[in-house]
């Protein structure tokens, strides 16, 4: 009962971009999976490998340079990785749909919004055009564009309306599962909440799974049910949003938490992490965030940690917990 | 806009062809006339006037849409030039017909296969055709289709079999530069956001490539198009003249040859407002494909 319901399965998936004289190591060996109708937020800071992520359950790696060197990432059970191109055209925008970053580039300026979206029903719904137009109009009006604006170019419409239109484009087939990459890291706060508001009922409506890859913990802590925390290509920390919140027990995650500004002490000094993430062509034999862990110890550099259980939902990788009495800063108890 | 440039160009046409040696009369007259007889010519043609004047007089003319008559045929320059045009038009069209057959294919693959073996060898191949000399090109192409084969007819202007040939010949002189600009322009378009979108809606890499990146990538290519039909229509004296196509442009070399002022000069202000109705044409389906640019014309041009 419970297998059935697992829509997204990612299994040890490494992603490795091949330059000349180097290799990228992008994503290393991650594991996650999510039930229908979940939303899992990926977070992690710039070059940590979430939208390598987003991208190899696409198969959209540019390839060269980048290789998905293992690794199998199932959906509904069957393997992506094994699929050839032309099925793996009727599993994107059918099953899996992704919307990107930046709303401004992403949609096609020599077509109208409605061709653009039409597009996608046309593919996969085998309609005619007619019909696929006025499915179109249907997905303006739901993502709150007038349908009568389906004849208008992207140059027509504003960053936030342009990301509904990427929106609509990625929900029009109804997919599984949904890749929302920064959906709204590129748009201005007041609209932030709306795109995000609209994106959540829609997710309801729909039951759709999604993988809401971001940095602003703020929109986790809004829309997500679980969490996982990624880390110079690996994941460090994964758990429920309650597991991570509240009992957060990486001490990248503690960095991530402390780097915010915190509102009811508005006096204190922010906490930045200390350092840089490490060089992805050359990561450190040990923990990828041993430089830069104020718990790290001796073994910290040399052994890679494993993602170990906690309780039922939630996973840590760290050699720190080794040590029997040992705990971060955050979930001590204070004041 | 259309009137400065044809005041320029008929202005250095007319004086250049005047600093240019020898003159009509004498071919007209032939070797054995008399002083008398040279001097009456050239007052019956005007020739015994200063040179600013015949300008201006033959200003007043064009202003009136009277381009003069020939020296030598006594025709109007007007009249010779239409008769000519639509075998001119009939070779450009088909040379840029083959130009775009062979460069715009060539053009997407090398963009698509940048630095690879297909890349390079369509550079060489579209090089190849720009060095090429086009007389050169047009007889190998006669000595083997039309001689040795006897497929093709070598010359003339009878229908459509003797206008592969010259097109051809044309055509392949132009695949360089289109070439070239299909690829660079279709590189800027294939590293777009928006086509990975396409992509992520499942659209098959052919059509990708296709139908989202070409129709961004075709502005560059249709300005590209639009210069050469233009320069095409001027006349490929070269090539004119090995298939004997009666073209405009063996029109103007037979002009400069006998001096026939009027006719050299007429040509060349009638090609200018073929050229810059084409360049207008061109104008116009930039807003076809780019509907920024059409958005710009229904504001009023701003």
């Amino acid at each position: 009962m419970e297998e059935n319901n697992t829509v997204l399965q990612i299994e040890n998936l490494t992603v490795h971009y091949v330059l000349e004289d180097e290799t990228v190591e992008a994503v290393n060996g991650i594991n996650l999976s999510l039930q229908r109708g979940k939303v899992l937020g990926l977070v992690g800071e710039t070059g940590a490998g979430k939208t390598t992520t987003g991208l190899a359950c696409m198969r959209l790696i540019p390839n060269p340079p980048g290789v998905i060197k293992t690794g199998r990432v199932l959906i509904d059970g069957t393997d992506l990785m094994t699929l050839p191109e032309m099925k793996m055209n009727d599993v994107r925008g059918k099953e899996i749909s992704m919307i990107f970053q930046d709303p401004m580039t992403s949609l096609n300026p020599a077509f109208t919004v409605g061709e653009q979206i039409a597009e996608s029903v046309q593919l996969h719904d085998h309609v005619s055009k007619d019909a696929a137009y006025k499915k179109a109009q249907e997905m303006l009006e739901l993502v709150g564009i007038p349908a009568e604006r389906a004849g208008e170019y992207p140059h027509q419409f504003s960053g936030g309306m342009r990301q509904r239109v990427v929106i609509a484009i990625a929900l029009t087939c109804n997919p599984k599962l949904l890749i929302a990459d920064e959906p709204t890291t590129a748009l201005d706060v007041t609209i932030q909440a709306q795109v995000l508001d609209m994106m959540k009922q829609l997710i309801e409506k729909y039951q759709t799974s999604v993988i809401m890859i971001t940095h602003d913990l703020g929109i986790v802590a809004e829309i997500c049910d679980e969490v996982a925390v990624m880390y110079a290509g690996s994941i460090v920390e994964r758990g429920t949003l309650e597991d991570i919140f509240n009992n957060t027990m990486h001490p990248y995650t503690e960095g991530l938490f402390n780097s915010l500004p915190n509102i009811g002490h508005r006096g204190e000094d922010l906490k930045p992490i200390p350092g840089l993430m490490p060089d992805p062509t050359n990561l450190p034999e040990g923990c990828a965030f041993a430089p830069r862990c104020a718990y790290a110890g001796e073994s910290c550099k040399c052994v890679r940690p494993e993602l170990r259980a906690v309780s039922d939902t939630h996973f840590v990788a760290c050699n720190a917990y080794s040590r029997k009495d040992f705990s971060i800063e955050r979930s001590k108890p204070h004041e | 806009m259309l009137i400065p440039v044809i005041l320029i160009t008929s202005f250095i046409v007319f004086f250049i062809i005047n600093l240019a040696p020898g003159d009509v009369v004498a071919q007209l007259t032939g070797g054995d006339a008399t002083q008398e007889e040279i001097a009456q010519v050239r007052a019956q043609l005007g020739l015994d006037q200063p040179i600013l004047i015949r300008y201006i007089k033959y200003l007043g003319g064009l202003l009136h849409g009277d381009l003069g008559t020939s020296y030598v045929t006594g025709r109007s320059v007007y009249a010779s030039y239409m008769e000519k045009l639509p075998a001119t038009l009939q070779l450009a069209l088909a040379s840029i017909f083959v130009s775009i057959l062979i460069s715009i294919p060539l053009g997407i693959s090398s963009a698509v296969h940048q630095g690879s073996i297909r890349d390079n060898v369509g550079m060489v191949a579209a090089l190849l055709g720009l060095s090429m000399p086009n007389f050169w090109l047009g007889l190998l192409l006669i000595i083997v289709f039309a001689l040795n084969l006897g497929w093709l007819p070598s010359g003339g202007s009878d229908g459509f079999k003797s206008i592969i040939l010259p097109a051809i010949t044309v055509g392949t002189g132009l695949t360089a530069m289109l070439t070239r600009t299909t690829r660079s322009s279709m590189l800027d378009v294939i590293r777009q956001d928006y086509l990975r979108t396409a992509r992520a809606k499942g659209v098959p890499e052919r059509l990708v490539i296709r139908k989202h990146a070409l129709k961004n990538a075709l502005i560059p290519v249709i300005t590209v198009i639009g210069t050469q039909l233009g320069s095409c229509l001027g006349g490929a004296i070269l090539t004119e003249t090995v298939f004997s196509w009666p073209g405009v442009g063996r029109l103007i070399l037979d002009a400069v040859n006998s001096r026939d002022i009027p006719m050299v000069t007429g040509c060349i202000v009638l090609k200018t407002i073929t050229i810059s109705i084409i360049l207008l044409i061109v104008d116009l389906l930039y807003a076809v494909v780019d509907p920024r640019i059409r958005a710009q014309y229904s504001k009023g041009g701003k």
